[in-house]
């Protein structure tokens, strides 16, 4: 096997500076602002006070009940309680949509109706019918990656090419030979894509769900953070929602290059 | 394929079959016109024609992947007894135009679909690919994946994995079309080498008069418009490997040829 290896152009000095330069003057211009009162600290706390607030917050519960590695961990349990469970149920049923006639009368009229109804107004249900624990923000988050799982599962298997379809019929493959060894391999490329699509739709609702229902977790810091009226905190726990988001968006990205390896032409 | 029909004259026949199309609803497009033909056992027949001459949709019908407005199309199984096409099957084994492999599997993987999907053992599978894979010339690329392969590599591929299948015939649908000339030419050569040394029946379609001649135990031309019509059919009795300059060669190319204008 004879692999080229890519030509690599050197990156100019200026440009490896600039992504620096750019994040460097973001926070000293965001510094600025607050510090000189351009915009009062009531309305925006600057990014020493949010980092001094994260120290503090690692090892002091008080003032909103929890440190912060905790309300981070409760929103990652329930992100990824939520997000595997609309894989597990997701995934199939949007492959099976994509190839068996009968799967796809039955399931598509329904997902059809519920699929423009946002995850976020499902939380005053899930209230009425789990409280606001661990379960109904997992049915919410549940419901806002079941939708993309489901379309790119089914339009992966509707893509599949028809000539290779027929191709496997000349070879008398079965219809489920042909789900199992053709539709859902040449899906997979789409699959791994809704891997990432439901993963962001989970973390955006996982943050509503926490902001209206809530007694920890990264949305709930948030939102206490504007209870008791400390702009650091509000800011600590969105930065936090964007780290952690980021950190596990890395991981899946990772394991899906991984995975695809062996699959990609 | 159930009703046994009497008395089987040939490996595949082609009864008046004809084909039209219905587009956009409602406009007919009548495709084949009254068409018959017979490939007998182990015989090369070519079927010859320019482009929109309903020649891949004659093939496919035989293919089982579309079905005749009217007349039929009988295989005589292995038993001898010949059945009525009615869809897709093993028996017939089709190489596409384009290659159609896997592309997420290797040569092996390609190779070995047809006795896999059977539900034969792993090993045995195999074996069977790879005696294909040395028949085709492609031993010691197994393990490669079709996009790391040439256009002649894929269709060796496409023709070992029709062969591993052990099809009662083998149907080509213009199958170097993609190809550039002189890959075409060799493809043909090794097209010949393979067919003498595992005879099958086979019918081709080509548009390319020097690969019809060149391969051919018959030729059945095509009329150049719709809806297609069986023209001509030439008996071609020149030793294999044949010569493109050779004087019959070229006396029936430019016979062929001849006719193809009047209806051009």
């Amino acid at each position: 096997m004879t692999a080229y290896r890519e030509v690599r152009v050197r990156t100019p000095l200026a440009l490896k500076i600039l992504p620096v330069l750019s994040i460097a003057s973001f926070f000293f211009l965001w510094e600025f602002v607050v510090r000189s009162g351009i915009v009062p600290s009531t309305m925006l706390a600057a990014p020493s006070d949010v980092a001094r607030l994260f120290v503090v917050k690692l090892t002091q519960a008080d003032p909103d009940g929890a440190l912060l590695q905790e309300h981070a961990w409760v929103s990652i349990q329930e992100a990824f309680t939520g997000y595997f469970l609309s894989l597990a149920v997701g995934i199939p049923l949007g492959l099976a949509m994509g190839w068996f006639v009968m799967a796809e009368g039955l399931a598509r009229p329904v997902f059809e109706i519920i699929r423009p109804i946002p995850p976020v107004a499902w939380i005053p249900l899930t209230i009425f019918w789990f409280g606001i624990g661990l379960p109904g923000k997992v049915f919410i988050i549940f419901l806002g990656g079941l939708v993309p799982c489901v379309i790119n599962a089914y339009v992966g298997v509707k893509m599949t090419n028809p000539t290779l379809i027929q191709m496997a019929r000349t070879y008398g493959a079965s219809d489920w030979q042909i789900f199992r060894q053709l539709c859902i391999p040449s899906a997979l490329p789409m699959v791994f894509g809704a891997l990432q699509i439901a993963l962001a739709c989970c973390w955006t609702n996982l943050v509503a769900a926490e902001l209206l229902a809530a007694d920890a977790g990264l949305g709930f810091l948030i939102t206490m953070g504007r209870r008791l009226a400390m702009p650091e905190m509000v800011v600590l726990g969105m930065v936090m929602v964007g780290l952690t988001g980021a950190v596990i968006g890395v991981v899946i990205d990772c394991v899906e290059k991984r995975l695809l390896a062996g699959i990609r032409r | 394929m159930t009703t046994p029909t009497p008395a089987p004259k040939g490996k595949i026949v082609c009864t008046h079959v004809s084909k039209t199309f219905i587009q956009k609803g409602k406009q007919e497009v009548p495709v084949l016109d009254d068409v018959s033909v017979e490939v007998q056992e182990n015989e090369f027949l070519v079927i010859l024609g320019p482009g929109q001459c309903g020649k891949s949709t004659l093939l496919r019908i035989i293919a089982g992947l579309e079905t005749p407005t009217t007349g039929s199309v009988t295989l005589a199984g292995a038993d001898g007894v010949a059945r009525e096409v009615t869809g897709p099957g093993p028996d017939r084994g089709l190489v596409f135009q384009g290659y159609m492999l896997f592309p997420w599997k290797t040569v092996l993987g390609n190779v070995e679909m047809g006795p896999r999907l059977r539900g034969l053992s792993g090993a045995k599978c195999r074996e069977i690919a790879r005696h294909y894979i040395e028949l085709v010339g492609l031993t010691g690329f197994e393990d490669h994946y079709p996009h790391q392969l040439s256009g002649g590599m894929k269709q060796r591929v496409g023709i070992a994995r029709v062969y591993a299948n052990s099809p009662e015939v083998m149907l080509l649908d213009e199958p170097f079309g993609q190809l550039d000339a002189q890959t075409r030419i060799f493809m043909e050569q090794e097209t010949v080498r393979i067919w003498q040394a595992e005879q099958r029946t086979v019918l081709f379609v080509t548009n390319n008069i020097d690969e019809a001649l060149f391969l051919g135990d018959r030729i059945v031309t095509m009329e150049g418009k719709l809806p297609g019509r069986v023209q001509t059919v030439y008996n071609v009795n020149l030793p294999r490997p044949r010569d493109f300059t050779d004087m019959e060669f070229l006396r029936i190319r430019q016979e062929i040829i001849d006719a193809s204008q009047l209806t051009l």
